[in-house]
Formats: structure tokens, sequence, C-alpha cells
């Protein structure tokens, strides 16, 4: 998974994809996930973190998380591999 | 730093409403020119133009015949403002005024009044009802379309037609249509507004976007700014934009400058199929409204425009920058009645 070269996101959670000109908003936890992702994590160590960190159950995660990047596929902001 | 250049510019489209002229936001690009110190003059057709009374981008004023009453009388009148003002350049921003202005470009540059105007075969060549022959010869993707001039012809479309389709008048207008019916419908309508013939477009399903850019008629590509709209009006006008970087968009603008040797300012409107394939929707041969937003992200079009037309040098834009926005605002100018009065009576202010 991997953060397209034409996206750009800033620390407050603003994406702005240069080839189509679109823009989107995170909430705290998307703002998490997708520095994680920015920066190469893998799935399974994405999930350890948010795992390690919130009080969740894994299976809430990964329909959470496979929601999300569908998201983000859609709009063609990370690489669909 | 050398003094800037003295020159006098008139310039049309001083409409700034709600589907706006491009003459404010060329006059404004000017105005900020780092090599020119223009005074403008600005050229009108109707009283309630805007510009007229935006007095710090207008120094005058003066009132030009419709293109209706032919090229002579633009010309008198045109005779007339150099008299008075010593103009060095003219730049037309209305497709309905070019046809006569290119055709008085020879005379008035023998009057040293510049412009720089497509030729007359890429004007013509590039009018929507030439659009699939112009597609073939430089190759380049244009949705299927035909040239009606009955409501008769209208049930033989889906020959040639998969619906949705776009029903567009010559000039100006375009509706989606999803069957014949809708299809007489607009063909009434258009046909009754715009005349005859009317053009029908395959639908291209995707995200559309526009570019700016300017030609020096060499089939070099001086400057090159793609926008995708945000907000669009009731009219379909960008209300707001934002530049975008696609290297296929500009790949397809610099083969469109090389192959006709654009000459002067244009506009391209482009759909992107969800394929990623670029499709030319319309050329529109003339700078855009929204031309002020290349400005800011650092291509001032109109400035090398001028250049190019006063034969000053002029270097070729090389970048812009990527997510500068525009968002346009109406504002109320508050007019005095002996000004609505001058330029109504005298047809100048």
């Amino acid at each position: 998974m991997k953060l397209k070269d034409n996206v750009k996101i800033n620390d407050s959670g603003f994406i702005f994809n240069s080839t189509t000109g679109e823009s989107f908003s995170l909430n705290p936890i998307g703002i998490e996930i997708m520095n994680l992702i920015k920066n190469g994590k893998p799935y399974n160590e994405i999930k350890k973190i948010i795992l390690e960190k919130y009080q969740t159950e894994e299976s809430v995660f990964e329909k959470d998380f496979e929601d999300f990047t569908g998201i983000l596929k859609t709009f063609s902001l990370i690489d669909n591999n | 730093m050398s003094a800037k250049k003295k020159v006098t510019v008139a310039v049309t489209g001083l409409n700034a409403i709600d589907s706006p002229g491009p003459g404010v936001s060329v006059i404004r690009a000017l105005k900020e020119s780092k090599f020119y110190n223009p005074r403008i003059i600005g050229l009108s057709y109707e009283s309630l133009e805007p510009g007229i009374y935006m007095h710090d981008l207008v120094d005058k004023t003066y009132q030009i015949p419709y293109p209706s009453a032919g090229t002579e009388s633009l010309m008198k009148r045109l005779d007339y403002i150099n008299k008075e003002e010593k103009l060095n350049a003219i730049i037309p921003n209305f497709d309905a005024e070019l046809y006569g202005f290119m055709k008085l470009e020879k005379k008035l540059r023998s009057k040293k009044i510049k412009m720089f105007l497509p030729a007359f075969d890429q004007f013509e060549a590039r009018q929507k009802i030439n659009l699939n022959s112009f597609g073939e010869k430089h190759k380049l993707n244009v949705p299927r379309s035909k040239s009606i001039g009955s409501v008769d012809d209208i049930e033989k479309l889906h020959y040639d037609f998969t619906y949705p389709i776009v029903v567009k008048g010559k000039y100006y207008d375009a509706n989606i249509a999803y069957n014949a019916g809708q299809t007489k419908s607009y063909f009434n309508k258009i046909s009754a507004k715009w005349g005859l013939p009317v053009i029908i477009q395959q639908f291209v399903n995707g995200s559309e976007f526009n570019v700016v850019g300017l030609g020096d008629g060499k089939g070099n590509t001086i400057a090159a700014v793609p926008m995708k709209k945000l907000f669009i009006t009731d009219k379909g006008k960008a209300w707001a934009g934002i530049t975008v970087k696609d290297n296929e968009l500009l790949k397809m603008t610099d083969k469109f400058i090389k192959s006709t040797k654009w000459r002067g300012g244009f506009e391209l409107e482009l759909m992107k199929t969800g394929d990623g394939k670029f499709y030319i929707l319309e050329i529109n041969p003339r700078i855009p409204a929204w031309v002020y937003l290349a400005v800011g992200a650092g291509q001032n079009i109109p400035e090398a425009l001028l250049k190019l037309a006063l034969e000053d040098k002029v270097e070729p834009y090389k970048s812009y920058k990527v997510g500068k926005l525009f968002v346009r605002y109406s504002y109320d100018l508050i007019v005095d009645l002996k000004e609505f009065e001058t330029i109504s009576a005298f047809g100048e202010l």
C-alpha cells in the first residue's frame, strides 16, 4: 500500500490530489493511519500499532481498515496493490 | 531596474457578470505586468458592462458597434479611438467579435495597432461543427459529433450515437438529452436562440478539466495552465477552480499547439474518462475569464500575449504553482448617474 506521488497530506489531515484537483479531510484516526501508510508501514505493522494504542477488537480494526482503504482506493489516493 | 515600457492597450469583454467576459481579468493581469506600464482602453458594447466603471483598472472606455454592424463600422470607430488614444495593441476577448478583428488585423497593423489572433483557418477548423475533422486531422481525441439542421434528423441519431448525447448551439449552450423526445425539445430551444445547425455530440462520462494556454503561431507552447472547476454556476461557469498537474493533459495541450501551430490565447475544455483518456470537447479561440488564476499560479498569459503582439521578447513559461485556487465573487459598484449618462449618450467615459 503506497500513497500516490500526486497526493499530498498535511499535519491537519487535509489531502490534496494534484492530478484531479480534489481535496479531502481526515479525522484524527484517519490522519494517524494515513501517516503510517505514507511512511511505508505494511498492513501487519499498522494493525499492531493501532491495536496496541487503542482498545478495539482485531475484527473491528480489520473491517474499518478495509472500509477506509477502500475509500482511499476509490478516490485514487493510494495504489491498488 | 529599467522603467516599464509604456503601452496603450484596448481590451474588450468588460462584462464581468455571472457569465463573465474575460476583459477585466485580462486587464488585472496587464496591470500586474513587470514589463509593461499599460494605459487601458476599455471597448464595450453596452452601457452596463461593469468594467466601464472600474476606474482603477480601465483608464477610458469607448463603445464599439456590435459585430453584426460589420467590419467597416468597427474600423471607423477604431480609427476614431486610435486618433484619441494612439493605440499600440488590441486584445479582443469574445468569440463573436474575433472574426471581425481578424479581418481587420492587417489594416490595423498598418496603423501600428497590433493584435495576436488565430489565423482564419485555425479559427474555422476548431468550430464546433468542424470538431470531428479537426480531431482526425490533428490526431486528437474528440467525441463523435454531427451537425443537424432539422428535427427530422433526430430520429436517425441512434444509428450513430448512444444516448445520452449533448445537444449544443453553434456558439453557446449545451444540454444533455437522454432520449429523442428531450433532444427535440433542446433542438427547438437552441435553434430558436442560436440558429442552425445544432450540434449533436456523444456524451463522454468523466471529469472535466480546462486548460488556458498561449501558442506563438510557430508550434511552441508559451504558456499552459490546467484547472479543475470546483464550483459551477447554473450557467455552467466556473465560480471556483484549482490548478492541477496532469502530464497527459499538458502533453495533449502541447500536441494541440504543435499540430495546429496555434497563434494566440485559447481555452481547451476536456473530459478525462475513467480509463485516463482525454477528449477535447471544445476549443475556445481566446483567453477565458478565469485566466487570472494562471497569473496567480505564475504565468501571466495576457502579458505574454501582449509581448507576442508587440514583438517584444517572450520566454515560454515552464512551470506553474499546483494547488492554487480562484474563488470568484460579485461586488456592487456604486456609480453616479452622470457616468452612466455619459457612456450612454456619448459612447465614451
